[in-house]
């Protein structure tokens, strides 16, 4: 792939035409976020408020939530996450299709939050890559699509087309395990521009 | 007619010792055997027809030590036709199986899992006596009074199953 652009483009092109895509590519992710909605417990009724018409998620392309992992690459964990229901939460963040992100939403779903106890997950960080941390017991709506917004803004540092011309080491192992692909890691700005 | 007279029927005099209870239910302490006659009777004998309860005490005190045996295995009976409670009770050791009541009260099924998954007391003649809230697989009786409140080592079976599947452990 990369000899082909260069070809056609010359190497000190290339990197013009891959920000340039990495731009519209990330474009569409971040506005068409569609999410995968874990709830567990209570944090679950706040984030159907905020998917209703009062807060309205719609506004920021996010309210499309879906009940098949396979649609969804945005899985907000909403509550308390057990030791028993923790296997189940994995196999649905394994079944869902690349690139995606997991929302922490709640103190619960942070770091096991009052339940200091033998049944609870100290933090779905033990089991997943959590993208973003939502303070709150549960955290009003509005303070889910503030996480939202700077979800997209995490995006918008991506580098998707990197990881099209030299494949990264994510998850190719089927671990689940998140490791940045190597030209992720760059400040933004340093990788694909001219030296 | 009090509640002692209706059992009176069902109970030989001397199977049973009377506990004080705070909330007015009369409660009846008795030995396995006892119980085990006792139990089918109370429906069409003395009219208790329905089982509320089945728990049990863990009576080990914070430094470790048990005083006669470790447990009391509650049964709490309702009758909805004299509006009358009863509750028996029962010490049992660890190893000391207590009578299922499930051969005359189908009720008991659900709350006799609990009691074991949480407890660890075995109900002799319970036909599923599997965990209820714990995953299958889990090692400890989390009320027990020696059970820490962080467990022992709970990602244990997640990290196991993660193992099986494949992927590494995180």
């Amino acid at each position: 792939m990369g000899s082909l652009i260069e070809s056609n483009l010359g190497s000190d092109d290339a990197g013009f035409f891959a920000t340039r895509m990495d731009s519209l590519v990330n474009w569409g992710r971040k506005n068409s976020l569609w999410p995968m909605p874990l709830g567990l417990s209570c944090c679950g009724i706040e984030l159907m408020a905020m998917i209703g018409p009062k807060f309205d998620l719609a506004r920021f392309g996010a309210e499309a939530a879906r009940f098949s992992p396979r649609q969804c690459d945005l899985m907000i964990v909403a509550g308390t996450l057990t030791w028993k229901m923790a296997e189940a939460a994995r196999t649905i963040y394994d079944q869902m299709p690349d690139p995606k992100w997991v929302l922490a939403m709640g103190v619960c779903a942070s770091s096991g939050g009052m339940y200091d106890s033998y049944a609870v997950v100290q933090g779905v960080d033990m089991i997943l890559p959590v993208d973003i941390y939502v303070p709150g017991c549960p955290p009003r709506p509005d303070a889910v699509i503030d996480a939202i917004l700077k979800l997209q803004k995490k995006i918008e540092r991506e580098s998707p087309t990197r990881e099209l011309f030299s494949p990264s080491e994510r998850d190719e192992a089927g671990t689940g395990q998140f490791s940045m692909a190597p030209n992720q890691a760059l400040p933004r700005g340093s990788g694909g521009q001219k030296a | 007619m009090t509640t002692l007279e209706r059992l009176a029927a069902i109970l030989p005099a001397d199977s049973y010792v009377e506990s004080p209870a705070r909330d007015g239910i009369l409660t009846l302490q008795m030995e396995v055997d006892a119980l085990t006659e006792v139990l089918p009777r109370l429906a069409p004998e003395a009219g208790f027809e329905t089982i509320t309860l089945v728990t049990a005490i863990d009576h080990m005190d914070a430094n470790g030590e048990v005083r006669g045996p470790r447990f009391e295995v509650h049964y709490q009976f309702l009758s909805l036709e004299h509006s009358d409670r009863v509750r028996l009770i029962l010490r049992v050791d660890e190893d000391t199986p207590a009578p299922t009541a499930t051969g005359a009260f189908a009720g008991a099924a659900f709350m006799e899992r609990e009691c074991f998954d949480m407890f660890g007391i075995r109900f002799d003649g319970h036909e599923n006596l599997r965990r209820l809230l714990m995953p299958e697989g889990f090692e400890h009786h989390p009320l027990r009074k020696d059970f820490p409140h962080r467990g022992i080592e709970p990602d244990k079976l997640y990290n196991q199953w993660n193992r099986e599947r494949g992927g590494a452990p995180s």
